[in-house]
């Protein structure tokens, strides 16, 4: 009997949002009286902090592959928690990775998964989970129906706490022969080194139509790298070919919930606040004193963004002593 | 080539979810319905392959409204025709892809387009679910995809980068924005998908159970608009870092 919590491992790094799960996972396992039993795919430089976020245990699968494909993933991993006969729950981070994944795994199980959740009432019997519909426009309380449950937790939303848990890692052989795979994971490549992703953020910058063309993106980009933020944008300066579609937030771009969420140029279209209006605290810049975005923004200026944002990055500047 | 499309039936995103009187569910009376943004990608790529190709492309939906109306858009951006399985009511996602594939199975695809997600309800699940059931390769969040003879290399987006992955026809692929610019339907495709043909199946199966049951339905808190100043550039920098510093906490 466990909790299981599926880890990312990006160029032998376990990522943060992966803490996270597992944080949120080991607080289950609490409950249920279990242990928390992180499995992990190779080599990572950081392997000791999954006890220290929880791990009581950590299966670390050695394939003799640097690039494991997800069908691999999916056998290897519905091959461990069968094992386990009285498994309770298998967790993940809600990323590409992650929710490509586990639904294959659950379906193993004949059930679907609850993705991107905000929340976990683990005080009730059985736990509710809180999951966002209509990109945040609205949330579901769901009950899990039996064991197993399959959940992806959303990126910078669960805490990471420190459990300083054993986290023995345990070496586990498996292979998959290459002929039962029926995808091949190529090459993995990094787009933007260096830069921070918009779900993972603490802060974004966003540009909107406002910015009025890409040349001026690079003053989104200062600020941006002055406050250790990602840069967001909305659909609009997307579909103009202004910056590239992974910064759109929005419907149909990336639901974000950072500490800050500073909107330039943005008027606040309803698909647009669906992305984003989950941030903690919003500054607004806008010159229409009557833009939407003014009625969500904890900090509304009303002004030109071309003159506001590049005198706030110079006093940032000297604020910051950079 | 025989192409499918798994198209969803949503309220569009300008829809503004209300909370239905029994609190399990939303009312959506007022919305208007589309198909699912991210499945027009899927259509799209459907049509360029079938362009290139030669073959068919066929819109499966589960769906049970009643309305065509929907799925006429999409025959009027260029299929040739549709399957819709007249469910009772929302199905599980589990349900929904068990449901799909038995009419994939029958239909023998190629390939078959998804969207990454039904805006909505937001599984997220439905291919990666099929893929499973069917035992047939899924490629995932597809900004590009090029096929040559039986061979297929997608590119898929992570956070912060790019997979290249490489499977056999037949394939699944879940569409992301920037796979390509879906078309509008044309004045002569609007005429000609009023006569192309829509079939009605029943689904042949139910769950015995759902994975979950929904508890209620919550809308967010609503936000308040806060401080709002206008005047000087100085006094409106002053105004920020003195918010990110005493109440954001992060300078
Ligand atoms: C199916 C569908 C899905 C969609 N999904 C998304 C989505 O995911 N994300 C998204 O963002 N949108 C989405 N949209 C589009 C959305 O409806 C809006 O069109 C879009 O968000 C507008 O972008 P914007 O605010 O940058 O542009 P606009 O609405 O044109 O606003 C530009 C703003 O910039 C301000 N401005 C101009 N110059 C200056 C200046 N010098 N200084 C300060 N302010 C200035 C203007 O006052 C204005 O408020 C979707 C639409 C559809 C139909
Ligand atoms: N009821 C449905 N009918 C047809 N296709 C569907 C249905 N539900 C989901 N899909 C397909 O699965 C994709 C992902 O949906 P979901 O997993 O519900 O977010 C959608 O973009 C569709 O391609």
């Amino acid at each position: 009997m466990a909790v299981y919590v599926l880890i990312e491992n990006r160029n032998h790094n376990i990522k943060n949002p992966s803490f996270e799960s597992l944080s949120a996972a080991k607080k289950l396992a609490e409950k249920f009286g279990t242990q928390c039993v992180a499995i992990l795919f190779g080599d990572a430089e950081n392997i000791s902090d999954l006890g220290k976020y929880g791990a009581d245990k950590v299966l670390k699968i050695k394939t003799g592959q640097e690039l494991v494909s997800r069908d691999a993933v999916i056998e290897i991993v519905s091959d461990i928690v069968k094992n386990d006969g009285d498994f309770k729950a298998l967790f993940a981070s809600a990323t590409s990775f992650g929710k490509d994944v586990l639904p294959g795994i659950s379906a193993k199980f004949e059930k679907g998964i609850a993705q991107d959740i905000t929340e976990i009432f683990y005080d009730n019997d059985p736990i509710l989970i809180k999951r966002p519909v209509f990109a945040g426009k609205a949330f579901e309380i769901i009950k899990f129906n039996d064991f197993p449950y399959f959940i992806t937790t959303r990126p910078n939303v669960f805490k990471k706490a420190e459990y300083n848990s054993d986290g023995s890692v345990e070496e586990v052989e498996k292979s998959v022969s290459p002929d039962s795979l029926k995808t091949v994971l190529k090459e993995v490549k990094s787009t933007g080194s260096g830069q921070i992703e918009l779900t993972e953020a603490n802060v974004i910058v966003s540009g909107g139509r406002g910015m009025k063309g890409p040349e001026n993106f690079k003053i989104i980009e200062e600020l941006a790298s002055l406050l250790n933020a990602a840069v967001g944008a909305s659909r609009a300066a997307v579909d103009e070919g202004w910056i590239d579609h992974q910064h759109q937030v929005g419907q149909t771009g990336k639901t974000v919930s950072p500490t800050v969420y500073i909107a330039c140029g943005i008027s606040g279209a309803i698909q647009h606040l669906a992305g984003m209006s989950s941030s903690k605290y919003i500054i607004a810049i806008n010159k229409d004193p009557d833009a939407p975005i003014f009625k969500v923004a904890d900090l509304g200026i009303v002004g030109d963004l071309f003159k506001v944002v590049p005198a706030l990055t110079e006093e940032l500047k000297k604020v910051l002593n950079k | 080539m025989k192409i499918g499309v798994c198209v969803k039936r949503v309220p569009d995103t300008e829809t503004r979810p209300k909370i239905a009187s029994d609190e399990k569910n939303f009312d959506l009376s007022d919305a208007k319905f589309v198909i699912s943004p991210y499945d027009e990608f899927g259509i799209e790529e459907a049509l360029k392959l079938k362009e290139a190709n030669g073959g068919e492309v066929v819109l499966i939906s589960l769906d049970s409204s009643g309305d065509v109306t929907v799925i006429r858009n999409g025959l009027a951006m260029g299929a040739d025709r549709a399957i819709i399985v007249e469910g009772d009511g929302e199905r599980d996602p589990y349900e929904t892809a068990v449901i799909l594939s038995n009419v994939l199975k029958e239909e023998n695809f190629d390939i078959v387009f998804f969207g990454k997600q039904g805006v909505g309800h937001d599984y997220q699940q439905v291919p990666s679910i099929l893929a499973e059931i069917m035992n047939l390769p899924l490629i995932s969040v597809v900004v590009e995809l090029k096929i040559d003879g039986d061979k297929v290399e997608a590119v898929r987006e992570i956070e912060g980068g790019e997979e290249v992955v490489e499977a056999k026809l037949p394939v699944l692929i879940s569409a992301q924005k920037g796979l390509n610019v879906p078309r509008y339907p044309s004045l002569r495709g609007i005429m000609a998908a009023k006569k192309k043909p829509i079939d009605k199946k029943s689904p042949e199966f139910t769950a015995e159970k759902l994975s979950w049951e929904v508890e209620k339905v919550e809308l967010p808190p609503p936000r308040k608009a806060g401080k709002i100043v206008e005047g000087e550039v100085e006094e409106q920098v002053k105004e920020i870092i003195s918010f990110l510093s005493d109440e954001v906490k992060i300078i």
